[in-house]
């Protein structure tokens, strides 16, 4: 197989910004607010007017294919997390609970199967009936959810079966004779869902249309990994587990798209001038902290709230990366001149280096506690996600007892209100910073040295 | 029959399953000491499905870790598992941390579901030594090409494996494995076989002990205890009771107590079931005169291969398999359960009862635990179930 992958560039070697920034007016949560906006509403009509419709999640998801074949793009996840942050959540799983779902699976999925119980009426509006979905098997709630999906609307679900990250220490190097067979199974079952995409929408796969779309996710990516290099920087000038959860929500949305690279040129154009102006998102910065696991949607604003009081601030989360769809740890580009091949490829890699690799979380989290100067971790488990926190205890044990760096661990959920108690997160939270105050000590940081990082640019 | 053999006959089945017991549960994982002759080391793996053949042509002895069932004592477990996992996630785990898994030269686990997948990361950080890897068996085998990658893991498997044992492995050692493995498999078919026709013959805790003891002694000695099981169940005299003929489905990762089936076998005769569905995975013959032994297994998984609610299959929707099964056992009913915190299990549970509905099949909801002691209410609910049954197919 040939190698011809662009490898991500790195141009920046000091923690100075790699060039001048031009600073424009631009406010991400409201220019983001404004696109999710619009995403919905274009979704209402797409069943009167028979436009195809695809379901799909945000690890493993051949957005680009679809896009090609100019699918509209439902994410269930997003539907659901939606019902948190409107705060509507406790409805929607209290009818799914009712017709017979169990407290202990995910709550997204009991959101959405309370959606569909509502016959897809949603804060948001109407969520058309998709067409088909594409889970993977990075997550097993992906395709027991799928299959709730094949047996209401009964339409092909699609699992993009991906193959992960086999053990510790894993190295997988694109080109070598694993990633390529990995890439070629991967590649397999993109042509299988190219035939199924082209029988489901009457049109002809269109390579050219493709090529365009991940050019588009190219110059995301970059941007995207920017982006998150720059909160690299003390003071961090957004906070990953607050800002960051709309820059992902536009990165997975808006994925290949005309606005998704517009927004994230213009993000990265303000964050840089942030930084130029010694701009944090705390205002004095005292700890930075790493957050592993999901959001709580219901209560993020809170949560945060409670860390940032202290001084916190999330520089990092391995949400930014697996609910991202990895590709900042493939550290790869597409190659447009290879469509499919190079989908393939970067698919694969992604899936090891980006997804998987969570079952396997101290391995790189290691390396970011080091690349963000973290002075603590903060694990969220919930059982709705045991993706992210069936290891999280053994690997906060490791993080502790090997590398001496102080975690917290706190239990609640994704959208379930009844799992948010307040006061009992509170006095863990100050627990917390009251231990890591005697080690780091009291001041705040402002121009500590963080470890040096290379960048991408375009 | 003179009623002296047909009491030899029952001595004897009695003193197998005994056998079966000491080696299924008893005798813990065999050691160098205690290894069937022919084998190196052993290779333990989290269910489903694993390619025992593959270990076997190596000399490892294919060890399925199925659990701490309800005897184990949880010390190092809890502080390192969220209490929302599974018992058999939290309890293999305590079978690694607490060293009754050290014997063990190698350990698989699958993507069957996520909590399974993060055992390979808290061996990793916990026992590098020994080791552990997550066997990618995909669960799309509908594309084309899915045979292939499946031949492509288990060749990476085999050369990892060639690698800890210290000697390739040949393509006619896996063609001798794949002629044991399949005859183990043939007589395990017999076993449901009766299930089906004479249930009173051979209960479905009995069959279970008979399946499990597989998964802890050698294919050859499997084979040898089965046989003699065979003919034993075959010569047994014993009158079938008024019981409805029910479908058990729900064990195929995390085993249910031995008490719970038992008391299932009181008041019910299960005529089929989803329990150590891995053992039972292929359904025919793997080709053993192919030019690629590996390619023969890869594609028997894929063609010719059971279902679970872990492995999407489109060729297998999850309400026509359940409802296969139920026409191909004759069954009145259907006993649904489900391991408390499996997701994948409550999901399907949960579906299934509404697919059950719809088609006017009786069905009884039961959750359980390996680790559950106490059967006195899950009895009662059965009891009910059982004599409902009765009266509505009198």
């Amino acid at each position: 197989m040939t190698t011809a992958i662009v490898e991500v560039p790195s141009v920046r070697t000091s923690n100075a910004p790699a060039r001048q920034a031009v600073w424009t007016p631009f406010n991400a949560r409201d220019e983001g607010q404004r696109l999710f906006k619009e995403w919905y509403a274009s979704l209402e009509q797409a069943n009167e007017r028979k436009e195809p419709v695809a379901n799909v999640f945000v690890m493993g998801n051949a957005i680009e294919i679809l896009r090609s074949f100019d699918f509209h793009m439902v994410f269930p996840e997003i539907n659901s997390l939606q019902t948190g942050v409107r705060k509507t959540s406790a409805e929607f799983i209290r009818v799914s609970e009712d017709y017979g779902m169990s407290p202990d699976v995910c709550s997204y999925v009991k959101a959405d199967m309370g959606m569909m119980l509502k016959e897809e009426e949603h804060p948001t509006g109407k969520i058309p009936r998709p067409d088909i979905s594409v889970s993977s098997n990075m997550c097993g709630t992906f395709i027991k959810w799928a299959e709730i999906w094949e047996r209401r609307y009964k339409m092909p679900s699609f699992v993009l079966d991906l193959p992960g990250q086999r053990t510790s220490n894993w190295v997988v190097r694109p080109g070598d004779a694993q990633h390529s067979a990995d890439s070629r199974w991967v590649e397999d079952q993109f042509k299988d869902l190219i035939a199924k995409c082209e029988k489901i929408t009457g049109k002809r796969f269109d390579i050219d249309r493709l090529a365009e779309i991940q050019g588009r996710v190219n110059q995301m990516v970059i941007h995207w990994n920017n982006v998150m290099e720059l909160n690299r920087m003390c003071p961090a000038p957004y906070n990953a587990m607050l800002d960051g959860l709309t820059y992902i929500g536009i990165m997975n949305v808006y994925r290949g798209t005309v606005e998704g690279v517009d927004f994230m040129r213009r993000l990265e154009e303000d964050i840089r001038a942030k930084v130029a102006r010694g701009e944090g998102r705390v205002p004095e910065e005292r700890f930075r902290l790493l957050f592993s696991g999901t959001p709580c949607y219901v209560s993020m604003r809170r949560l945060v709230e409670l860390f940032e009081s202290w001084g916190g601030v999330f520089a990092y989360s391995d949400y930014l990366t697996f609910a991202a769809g990895g590709m900042d740890a493939a550290e790869l580009l597409y190659d447009t001149s290879r469509p499919l091949e190079s989908l393939a490829e970067v698919t694969a890699l992604a899936a090891q280096r980006g997804l998987s690799n969570q079952f396997f979380a101290h391995e790189r989290m290691e390396k970011q506690i080091h690349d963000y100067g973290v002075d603590g971790v903060v694990f969220h488990g919930i059982k709705s996600c045991r993706f992210v926190s069936a290891g999280m205890a053994d690997t906060r044990d490791y993080i502790s007892k090997r590398l001496g760096i102080p975690t917290l661990y706190i239990e609640s959920d994704l959208i379930d209100p009844r799992y948010w108690s307040d006061a009992q997160i509170k006095n863990r939270v100050d627990a917390f910073f009251e231990a890591l105050q005697q080690r780091v000590g009291a001041g705040p940081m402002r121009g500590r040295e963080v470890p040096t990082r290379t960048g991408c640019a375009l | 029959m003179s009623a002296e053999i047909a009491q030899d006959h029952e001595a004897s089945f009695t003193a197998i399953l005994e056998q079966c017991h000491t080696a299924a549960v008893d005798a813990g994982i065999p050691d160098s000491h205690s290894l069937p002759e022919g084998f190196s080391g052993t290779l333990g793996y989290f269910p489903v499905y694993f390619p025992d053949e593959i270990a076997h042509a190596a000399g490892l002895l294919p060890v399925n870790i199925l659990g701490g069932g309800n005897k184990l004592e949880m010390k190092h477990a809890d502080a390192r598992m969220g209490s929302f996992v599974c018992s058999i996630c939290r309890s293999t785990t305590e079978l690694g941390l607490n060293g009754t898994l050290q014997s063990l030269s190698a350990f698989v686990t699958h993507p069957i579901c996520d909590a399974a997948k993060h055992l390979a990361g808290i061996w990793s950080r916990n026992l590098p030594d020994q080791g552990a890897e997550i066997l990618y068996l995909p669960q799309n085998p509908n594309s084309p090409g899915a045979a292939r990658y499946v031949a492509a893991e288990y060749q990476r498997l085999r050369a990892e494996l060639a690698r800890k044992v210290g000697h390739p492995i040949s393509d006619a050692a896996i063609r001798s494995s794949t002629r044991l493995y399949n005859r183990k498999r043939r007589l395990m078919r017999d076993l449901y076989q009766i299930r089906r026709d004479e249930p009173w013959k051979l209960s479905c805790s009995e069959s279970y002990m008979l399946v499990r003891a597989g998964t802890r002694i050698s294919c050859e000695q499997h084979i040898e205890l089965l046989e003699q099981a065979l003919d034993a169940i075959r010569h047994r005299h014993v009158v079938a009771q008024d019981k409805p003929r029910v479908l058990f489905v729900g064990g195929f990762c995390e085993q249910p107590p031995l008490e719970m089936l038992e008391t299932i076998d009181d008041v019910c005769f299960v005529v089929d079931d989803d329990l150590l569905i891995g053992q039972r995975w292929l359904t025919e013959d793997v080709p053993e005169d192919a030019g690629d032994p590996v390619w023969a297994l890869a594609e028997s998984y894929i063609q010719r291969s059971n279902a679970s609610p872990v492995q999407h299959d489109e060729r297998k929707p999850k309400d026509q398999y359940l409802m296969a099964m139920l026409r191909a056992a004759n069954a009145d009913a259907v006993i649904l359960t489900a391991a408390k915190f499996c997701e994948p299990g409550l999901d399907d549970q949960l579906f299934w009862s509404k697919d059950l509905d719809e088609a006017g099949v009786q069905y009884l909801v039961l959750e359980f635990e390996e680790k559950m002691t106490s059967f006195e209410q899950m009895s009662m609910q059965v009891e009910t179930f059982a004599e409902s049954l009765l009266f509505a197919l009198a």
